[in-house]
């Protein structure tokens, strides 16, 4: 149930936003999009795709954060805490989703409006 | 191939059951179409059997048979896969293709130009590998039979003295070698089949092998152990047959192996290992630890070895096996393909 | 490939193991279960379940769609498929699985118009391409794969396709989760949580796991980093002695889920009262059939299933490797009766099964000695 692949869109095929031309490693193939109606890809997206349908959008920014985070693992003791999804270090600037949305990115833990006090772990 | 095109003359629109029978119909087929594109002595004299002047005491020979759906594709054709096969077969057993046999099983009602195109490109891919077709034969059967048509090679030929190829020569510290990147013919085929509905700037890798084999007896003799050309089932079946037969491990670096971007892309999508992909023109060489180097740098010179590269090792175990171990230490058994490649959503 | 190596990189795998080692209590055994098939799949062909400390014990979960379904619903599509007039299409991951009286491929052997498509609306387009016979999509998969099945469905109604039915075996993951929650025989400390699933009906369905069991769960990615990552984040709640829902798949993930994808599912399916699945018996309200809005292409109305009830091999052992009872190459069957080449169970078979993962990547002299 879970061969998902990323691909970048690389030309929209209808008016309707129902298909895109995708692309990944430049074999191309054509991706139905109706899942992402609410929030439809524009050309450059990642998307990810699964039976021949676009699933998600990928957040290049959530990418950026969790590779960096993991880059520093080992180094200091705040990064290990920054690392709970549910507890940003209160300095860590708050990623912007795609659209550039405002509040809480929508991949954001759910829970991050009721802030627990950070974690007493380590 | 212009001249040899020029000179067929065979006018029969479609292949008919007659045609496979021996009598009228038989002889315009092979006298208008298989001997001018074929163009050799032996055939020419259409007697039963070809005769051959080999001196050698040590002769191989080797058959395959092919059956492939759609007959066209990108990078080649049944006709090229039929003649480079068989070479290649010779060629990984050390030894120079001196004569091809061909057998056609003709679907009736095929048309007469797809007979045609595959007979010029078989003429083609043989002149390229500097073997002559000698002797043949063609069957006709009903229509809905054969896919269009089904060929059968027979090669055989010298082998070359300064080569001993033998897997129980193969042993520890022995370096494996790829001829180039895996897993673009598979791929083509799938995709030619619309078995998915994929574009990609993929074809078959077909080609004869004799250069780059060449190439490698004469810079390293002996220090090659074994060859295979890895066609169905991929690198992984060859490999595989290696461990089995020498009952050691073949430890592949995962990093090393050579899979060009759109074949890894395809491979994702449909959840495939390339290992496990057919290749129609590349095969795995087995060499010592001391010549490996020498041998991969004697392949980069051959048009068409850019890639080579070495990917392993032969290492020892309890259970011989094929493994492949990547930068962080995970490592994975790498199996035998059962059955063919079938793309997943799981 | 982006959005691929940069999980897959050495340092990061290497330096997310170290933290595995460091917050992990030397002092305990951990047995953490991975639900999804497609994290079984990464985790033997990654390497990594060699990779972890002693104390940490990955145990395979049920979520591999095409292991738990029964035979009987195997013996059911190949009994759509005998018919002459009807083309029958699957993903290609069935094509192996073993009926009771074979497998597609074996039936396509003997003469069946059996295909394999990537994705249902290739089904679809075959029965469009094909008038005058009966196509029929043999339609499996979790969550993930659902809301393509009722584009699909909706798609084939709007251009009215007649010739399309569709056979449903979709089931739904966060009743798996509970029927392995309430088994007393399972004793598990956290879970990685289906990435994929979750991009659909997001991270709120897992919240009874924290909330009602105390377990932890982290829903994952599917490269080794994302699953090396979970992993850390179920250790540390354990560490503290915390239970949430947490997500590590936060690039591809929405908490909330994908709502366009819940309309299209609420639209065309609706829960089935319970669901026979392999290993875990009936369990209730776990399964999708297809609403009555969609009654014309549904193969289960319109056209004449069995429904046989076929019961597992003798001396097979699936229920027990699927609910992680057992591991693999504990059931007597194991790489001797059933291998890839002649499977008796689905495990074998699917390349998510923890079986078939197991004998393909995973296969080693060591796995004879029991952990402790």
């Amino acid at each position: 149930m879970c061969l998902a692949i990323p691909a970048q869109v690389s030309e929209l095929l209808d008016d309707q936003q129902r298909f895109a031309m995708v692309d990944i490693m430049g074999v191309r193939c054509r991706a139905n999009i109706e899942l992402l109606i609410d929030d439809p890809p524009n050309l450059g997206d990642w998307v990810l795709i699964h039976v021949g349908f676009a699933m998600s959008k990928i957040s290049a920014e959530y990418a950026e954060e969790q590779l960096e985070l993991l880059r520093l693992l080992g180094e200091t003791v705040e990064v290990m805490d920054d690392m709970t999804t549910e507890n940003p270090h209160p300095d860590a600037p708050r990623p912007t989703s795609p659209r550039g949305g405002e509040g809480d990115h929508p991949n954001a833990n759910g829970e991050s409006r009721e802030r627990s006090a950070p974690g007493a772990t380590q | 191939m212009s001249l040899a095109n020029t000179q067929v003359h065979f006018r029969d629109k479609q292949i008919q059951m007659a045609h496979g029978a021996g009598g009228e119909a038989s002889r315009r087929l092979v006298e208008g179409l298989f001997e001018p594109a074929f163009s050799n002595p032996q055939l020419s004299a259409l007697s039963d059997a070809a005769v051959l002047d080999l001196i050698s005491n040590r002769v191989a020979i080797s058959t395959d048979c092919f059956v492939v759906r759609p007959l066209r594709f990108p990078g080649g054709s049944i006709g090229e896969l039929a003649v480079n096969g068989t070479v290649n077969d010779l060629a990984v057993s050390g030894a120079t293709p001196a004569a091809l046999t061909v057998t056609f099983i003709l679907e009736a009602g095929l048309d007469s130009d797809v007979l045609r195109q595959e007979v010029l490109a078989m003429a083609e891919a043989a002149r390229r590998a500097n073997v002559p077709i000698v002797a043949g034969d063609t069957k006709v059967v009903e229509h809905g039979k054969a896919d269009g048509m089904y060929i059968s090679t027979t090669g055989l030929g010298p082998v070359d003295a300064r080569s001993e190829l033998n897997p129980q020569r193969v042993q520890p510290g022995d370096q494996v070698i790829f001829s180039g990147p895996i897993g673009a013919h598979g791929i083509t085929i799938m995709i030619a089949r619309h078995d998915v509905e994929l574009e990609a700037d993929i074809q078959s890798d077909t080609r004869p092998l004799l250069s780059l084999v060449g190439a490698l007896i004469e810079q390293v003799g002996r220090d090659v152990r074994w060859m295979r050309d890895a066609t169905r089932g991929g690198v992984a079946t060859v490999l595989n047959e290696l461990a089995r037969d020498t009952k050691l491990v073949v430890e592949l670096i995962e990093e090393s192996i050579p899979v060009d971007d759109a074949v890894r892309g395809a491979c994702e999508l449909l959840g495939l290992d390339p290992l496990h992909v057919a290749n129609e023109g590349q095969f795995v060489a087995i060499v010592s630890n001391e010549k490996a180097s020498q041998a991969v740098d004697a392949l980069r010179r051959v048009p068409g070895g850019e890639q080579a590269c070495i990917v392993g090792q032969i290492g020892e175990g309890r259970v011989p096996r094929v493994v492949a171990k990547a930068a962080y230490g995970g490592t994975r058994i790498v199996d035998t393909l059962i059955g063919d490649p079938l793309p997943r959503i799981c | 490939m982006k959005y691929v190596d940069e999980f897959r990189d050495a340092a990061l795998i290497t330096k997310t193991l170290a933290e595995i080692r460091k917050v992990a209590d030397g002092q305990r055994n951990y047995r953490i279960m991975e639900v999804c098939g497609g994290h079984t799949h990464s985790i033997f062909r990654f390497g990594l379940k060699d990779l972890l400390p002693v104390n940490v014990e990955l145990i395979h979960g049920p979520g591999c769609p095409v292991c738990v379904l029964p035979m009987g619903r195997i013996d059911d599509g190949l009994e759509l498929a005998n018919d002459p007039s009807v083309i029958f299409t699957a993903f290609g991951d069935m094509m192996r699985v073993p009926g009771s009286k074979g497998s597609p491929l074996e039936s396509k052997a003997r003469g069946a118009d059996v295909r394999i498509v990537y994705s249902p609306l290739d089904a679809l387009k075959i029965a469009q391409e094909n008038p005058d016979r009966k196509v029929v999509f043999f339609a499996i998969g979790f969550e993930t794969t659902a809301p393509s099945t009722a584009l699909t469905l909706m798609r084939a109604k709007e251009l009215a396709v007649d010739n399309f039915a569709v056979f449903c075996n979709h089931i739904t993951i966060a009743p798996a989760i509970q029927a392995i929650l309430d088994d007393p025989e399972m004793k598990l400390d956290a879970f990685i949580g289906p990435g994929h699933v979750s991009t659909v009906i997001g991270c709120r369905p897992y919240e009874f796991i924290a909330r009602d069991y105390h377990c932890p769960i982290a829903v994952a990615g599917f490269e080794p980093v994302d699953i090396l990552e979970a992993m850390v984040m179920v250790l540390r709640q354990l560490r503290s002695g915390e239970a949430k829902v947490e997500t590590q798949y936060k690039r591809v993930v929405p908490w909330d889920g994908n709502p366009a994808a819940l309309r299209v599912m609420a639209e065309v399916f609706e829960e089935r009262p319970h669901f026979e699945w392999r290993g875990l018996g009936s369990i209730p309200r776990s399964a999708l059939a297809i609403r009555s809005e969609f009654g014309a292409w549904d193969a289960e109305r319109t056209m004449s299933i069995p429904g046989v009830q076929i019961a597992d091999p003798d001396g097979a052992q699936c229920g027990e490797v699927l609910r992680g009872l057992l591991k693999p190459h504990e059931c007597r069957l194991f790489g001797k009766e059933c291998n890839p080449e002649r499977p008796i169970g689905a495990l074998m078979v699917s390349s998510e099964g923890a079986c078939a993962a197991h004998y393909k990547y995973g296969r080693r002299e060591e796995d004879l000695v029991t952990l402790q």
